[in-house]
């Protein structure tokens, strides 16, 4: 079997300046830390980023979580995402006219992405018709309701977080840390799993893992569960 | 004001039925979970990934995998389901959600909806308040009715849409108020307000339904 363990560093080595990146995790919760440090490490610049939320920034003492550390080192020139309220760096970064920004209601990020993994040309949904959102978009009536195309997203690196994952790289999210890590992670050319825990293959059940393997092109393990 | 606000959630709480699954906002929906009746028991969905949502988390004993979609840590029921935010949007978008309560900026007697941007004002983005809207099969706007004495409640919305003409259900501190393809009919008045009082702080015609009845509280 094909050995796709990694360190951090080597796994987020052929990230270069200008590449798209997908990055998991729902304000923070399901970020793959040690590959964001890694790749903040390595400084890398003018990224677009994809992702639910801009992270969350630094505050009293805890460090800045996922993206919001992409975006205090300055990497970032282009955030895709739903929500970026809870990380004033977007807002100055607009304001400063150094970021771009570009929002996506959060299902249709979802499915955007999900279609750039799946092999479609797109999702036909409600959710923003008559709005900005709708602005520049196809609209087609089906069955005589109305739906916006959204067209697929891909990128080139993702970054998932794993609770677990073997080492074939067949991986689960606990709980709310699924969020954006599933459907990610078929929508990227190279995918790069962080896990909290590593196992050998056939060491756990089959059932344990939701996402299969054929996805993940390096693994690194060492993943912490965040500390309060 | 928040006494307006208790009473704005505990009679927005008399909109669910017993094995309802909901969507409630960050804020004052949030609330309306505290004010369920006796023997009404609903499932609420949240929006980063499962079903089941319970209370906040107590301080000490936070789980921290399990967030709600404001990134505040909570617990969750003994019937939790967590998921990916695909499926997440699935049940949200595809009608599985019986009703959502959301603030609103603006609601028109169209039943349009403006609650995510102010122009030149800085953007939070509408995370998932634009999929809730469309999908979830009853939406329920719980606010104050004015905003410093501003009308919300208006004949067209000033600000951007989140969604044409999904609001069910305008539930203020003055009054309860249905939409219509007629236009905006007050079910219910608070006694604390006279009927001149509601129509003032509204900014569009307000049909005054045959069998109008005293807002109900606690």
């Amino acid at each position: 079997m094909i050995n796709k363990i990694r360190t951090a560093e080597e796994a987020v080595a052929g990230i270069k300046d200008g590449a798209t990146i997908m990055v998991g995790g729902f304000l923070g919760t399901g970020s793959p830390e040690i590959l964001v440090d890694a790749l903040v490490k390595k400084g890398v610049k003018h990224l677009t980023v994809i992702g639910n939320d801009g992270g969350l920034p630094a505050n009293e003492g805890t460090s800045a979580r996922g993206i919001g550390k992409l975006l205090e080192a300055g990497m970032v020139d282009h955030i895709i995402a739903s929500h970026v309220g809870m990380n004033p760096l977007i807002g100055k970064g607009m304001n400063d006219g150094t970021l771009k920004c570009t929002l996506v209601p959060q299902g249709s990020l979802a499915e955007k992405i999900r279609a750039g993994g799946a092999g479609l040309g797109g999702v036909l949904t409600p959710t923003g018709v008559g709005t900005i959102v709708a602005e520049g978009k196809e609209t087609f009536n089906i069955d005589g309701k109305d739906y916006l195309l959204e067209k697929p997203l891909k990128a080139d690196f993702a970054l998932i977080r794993a609770s677990i994952c073997d080492e074939f790289g067949n991986y689960s999210c606990a709980k709310a840390t699924k969020n954006f890590n599933y459907v990610m992670a078929m929508a990227a050319e190279t995918v790069i799993i962080g896990t909290e825990k590593l196992v050998k293959v056939g060491e756990m059940d089959p059932d344990t893992f939701t996402m299969s393997g054929v996805f993940a092109k390096y693994i690194v393990g060492g993943e912490k569960p965040w500390q309060i | 004001m928040a006494d307006l606000k208790a009473r704005i959630a505990s009679r927005t709480a008399k909109e669910f039925n017993d094995g309802d699954v909901a969507n409630l906002g960050i804020g004052l929906p949030t609330k309306v979970a505290n004010y369920l009746p006796e023997g009404v028991h609903i499932t609420l969905q949240s929006e980063n990934g499962f079903t089941g949502l319970s209370g906040s988390a107590e301080s000490g004993k936070e789980n921290v995998d399990v967030i709600n979609s404001g990134g505040a840590y909570v617990t969750y029921a003994p019937e939790a389901n967590f998921f990916d935010s695909a499926m997440s949007f699935s049940i949200i978008r595809g009608g599985h959600v019986d009703a959502t309560v959301l603030g609103a900026m603006e609601v028109d007697e169209h039943g349009n909806l403006a609650n995510w941007i102010v122009p030149g004002k800085m953007v939070a983005g509408m995370g998932g308040a634009m999929d809730l809207v469309v999908g979830a099969k009853k939406v329920i706007i719980a606010m104050l009715h004015t905003q410093k004495g501003n009308h919300k409640i208006l004949k067209e919305c000033t600000l951007p849409y989140t969604a044409l003409g999904v609001v069910d259900k305008i539930i203020t501190e003055m009054g309860v108020m249905d939409v219509t393809p007629e236009g905006i009919v007050l079910k219910e008045l608070h006694p604390d307000y006279t009927l001149d009082e509601i129509k003032a702080a509204t900014g569009c015609e307000l049909i005054i339904s045959p069998d109008l009845k005293p807002m109900e509280e606690e």
